[in-house]
């Protein structure tokens, strides 16, 4: 009988241990909050920095990694945010994933002076338009990418074209099929590849999804079996079919088609490429896979992304990094005030001249630090491109939709006219939850 | 030899029990109270997730968009059943249980006949075999995907039917030949390990008979060994086709559903953890659930097992 009391007073001193235990790792509460910025891994470094820069005697900005994967990291911060988790203060989020998340109700909207100071006149109308949903500013640009056309001067040169001209996909196309050159595009099963096609529907004057109807998700109007859905398969089909595609294109990525510019044998290529590509060359010179002196570096050139219909302007794919502030955060202020300082025009600048990540703002391209980093004309075009781009659509099934293309345009060498036809049908079917992806 | 046998049959008179006691009734009391934490813990953790499942199947809902979340009835079910997706997947994943399991039993039996008739070095030689079990599949499904790489791994080399830039994740069939292979390398010794139960059951008196009665090594194995091992066989097939039938990790790592090769329970990850929708990824999660008690039925339908029998209940 003996045994009993003991045992109770045991337990009761193991439960009290345990739940001072508790109390005490609450406890921080108290101290200097901690926020939690969740970082996918592009430029790490400058991130750390700025992490450190923006902490206040208020709080503290702790960098989190994501996986190095963009299905990856969407997925880990949906588990996150659908749970609700209260530890998820700022996020680094790819543009596709704000409307998805904004609609979700995971993001916290800015709101007056804040959403005027992250979305405010200097900011490139294309980074802008990712970071609104449902009419509220849901996150804030930090850095922008877009795609612009490089090339090889002397190729261009050799097949007769003004470079200073806009030019076609069918011209470039042409040029390197009749000069021993080639074309880098991004034609593998995944993300880029869309990328790809939207921007060649949207040069032809079309969209995927009607950009009226796009915010109504499951009910959004399928636009793609039309002439400019036609003319982007067109696009696609004659490069499929031409001797300029390089001997990867059905599995191309950003990276396959860099070796191909300066290449031992022929005349190198035209790539639509996202902003890396001129440092990435700067750095290779002399090297394997870049150009073998400053000369033939000088013989990289740039323009304007390539139209799919003569005379109708181009509108060059958007990518880049928007923050995005956790709607459960305990410290939804601290959380705000310190997304405005990480994407301030300060950290924009640090970015692009550390990391090669392009900046969303106006001024900061205008700046003499960038001038510096970069010729000024690249400059020049990167903002343009930028200003000009055209999103993806903004849709809360983004995900699905992104998968329902690659579904039916992939491989990109049976693409044709009954294309477009065929994926609306299917994307039909996928956003009314009538078939499986 | 024949009282053995009748031995592990179980015989219907067994149930006719005296009625029970004053004394073991209010034990059976005491017993079901002591149980009924355990269970209801149970309940709550298996039975909640179960039940959850199969509401949220009845409604079109996705993660990003809870606010359009409809009610559909069996719709899911419906769309799930008529797509051609489906019904490849399930076909793949029927494909990988029949030829796994069928490769495993041969492989495994050998196995469980080595460990139970070693002499020398017995301990060292059981836990070789048992290895490749303590391995995490995510970790051999890497290191098997290393080993077929047409650019830094083995395989290609080894055989004499493949040029050396073969690419074994470029189609659909040698995908398969690579998945299977991780999967039947992985598993075969958790078949061996059942199967030396089994073996270690067969009285060595009947072995020894059917000796002298002058029977061959064959025959010893077919009339004497399997039959006696029936249970344990069934056993050791139920558990793996089952296992095998989830398939999930190897297709993961090695070709993440490219080429078609994509699994029934791959397929309901994509829906959920990929496309966040709910409601037809939870109707597939159930339809996943249905089919694994299907495969269950056949299998102890077949081999015509009493599953009390082969627990050693009887």
């Amino acid at each position: 009988m003996t045994v009993r009391p003991i045992r109770r007073l045991a337990t009761g001193i193991a439960l009290a241990a345990l739940s001072m235990s508790v109390l005490s790792a609450c406890g921080g509460d108290s101290a200097k909050p901690s926020l939690n910025w969740y970082v996918n891994p592009d430029g790490q470094d400058t991130l750390n920095a700025l992490a450190k820069r923006c902490s206040t005697n208020e709080y503290t900005i702790k960098v989190q990694l994501l996986p190095s994967s963009a299905t990856d990291q969407r997925t880990q911060l949906a588990r996150r945010l659908a749970a609700e988790d209260s530890s998820t203060d700022l996020m680094s989020l790819d543009p596709v994933f704000v409307a998805e998340f904004a609609n979700a109700k995971w993001l916290l909207p800015f709101e007056g002076e804040q959403a005027d100071q992250v979305l405010d006149s200097d900011v490139l109308k294309g980074a802008a338009e990712t970071a609104t949903w449902d009419d509220e500013v849901v996150a804030a640009p930090q850095w922008a990418n877009t795609q612009v056309l490089w090339y090889r001067k002397s190729l261009a040169k050799a097949a007769g074209l003004d470079m200073n001209q806009p030019v076609t996909w069918d011209q470039i196309i042409d040029a390197a099929a009749d000069h021993d050159g080639t074309i880098g595009v991004q034609a593998n099963k995944y993300e880029a590849y869309v990328v790809w096609i939207n921007s060649l529907i949207q040069g032809a004057g079309g969209n995927i999804l009607d950009p009226s109807t796009v915010e109504a998700g499951r009910d959004a109007k399928v636009t793609i079996n039309s002439q400019a859905g036609k003319d982007a398969a067109a696009v696609i089909e004659k490069l499929a079919k031409s001797t300029a595609k390089q001997p990867d294109f059905t599995t191309s990525n950003e990276g396959t088609s860099l070796g191909a510019m300066f290449p031992a044998q022929g005349a190198g290529e035209f790539m639509t490429n996202w902003t890396f590509v001129y440092k990435n060359y700067e750095g290779l010179i002399g090297k394997p896979g870049g150009p073998k002196d400053k000369a033939e570096f000088e013989d990289l050139g740039w323009a304007k992304y390539p139209e799919t219909v003569e005379g109708q302007e181009s509108r060059p794919p958007i990518g880049g990094i928007d923050i995005g502030v956790g709607a459960y955060s305990k410290h939804p202020e601290f959380a705000q005030r310190a997304a405005v300082c990480v994407t301030d025009a300060k950290a924009q600048s640090e970015l692009a001249i550390n990391e090669g990540l392009m900046p969303s703002r106006q001024s900061v391209y205008d700046s003499d630090e960038l001038k510096e980093a970069y010729p000024p004309d690249l400059l020049s075009l990167f903002s343009q491109s930028v200003d000009s781009g055209g999103p993806r659509p903004k849709s809360a099934f983004y995900s699905q939709i992104s998968s329902a293309l690659q579904s039916r345009w992939h491989s990109p060498t049976s693409v044709t006219a009954g294309t477009p036809k065929k994926s609306a049908d299917f994307l039909n079917q996928i956003l009314k939850g009538k078939a499986l992806l | 030899m024949t009282t053995t046998y009748v031995q592990t049959a179980v015989d219907p008179a067994d149930d006719a029990r005296p009625p029970d006691s004053d004394r073991s009734r209010a034990e059976n009391r005491l017993a079901r109270k002591l149980v009924a934490p355990a269970l209801v813990l149970m309940l709550l953790v298996t039975a909640f997730p179960m039940l959850r499942a199969l509401y949220l199947s009845l409604f079109n809902y996705s993660l990003t968009d809870p606010d359009a979340r409809e009610f559909v009835g069996l719709a899911n079910y419906a769309t799930a059943l008529s797509d051609p997706l489906f019904w490849r997947d399930t076909g793949n994943t029927v494909m990988i249980m029949i030829v796994t399991v069928a490769v495993e039993l041969v492989i495994g039996f050998a196995f469980a006949m080595v460990m139970h008739k070693v002499i020398f070095a017995r301990g060292v030689i059981r836990t070789s075999i048992l290895i490749p079990y303590g391995v995490i599949t995510v970790v051999s499904g890497f290191a098997w995907q290393f080993a077929f790489s047409n650019t830094n791994g083995f395989v290609n080399s080894w055989l004499p039917f493949t040029s050396d830039d073969f690419n074994w994740f470029g189609q659909y069939w040698s995908s398969m030949v690579a998945i299977m292979a991780s999967e039947i390398w992985k598993t075969t010794p958790f078949m061996s390990l059942l199967l030396l139960a089994g073996l270690a059951q067969v009285s060595n008196d009947m072995l020894e008979a059917a000796k002298v009665d002058g029977a061959t090594w064959w025959q010893r194995l077919y009339k004497v060994i399997l039959p006696n091992m029936r249970a344990a066989i069934m056993v050791a097939v139920l558990f793996r086709a089952l296992d095998a039938y989830r398939i999930f990790d190897n297709i993961f790592v090695m070709t993440a559903g490219a080429n078609g090769t994509e699994s029934i329970s791959f397929l309901t990850y994509r829906q959920v953890i990929e496309q966040f929708q709910l409601g037809i990824g939870s109707a597939l999660s159930v339809l996943l659930f249905l089919s694994v008690l299907v495969v269950a039925a056949v299998i102890v339908k077949l081999f015509r097992v009493n599953l009390a029998d082969a627990r050693q209940e009887s």
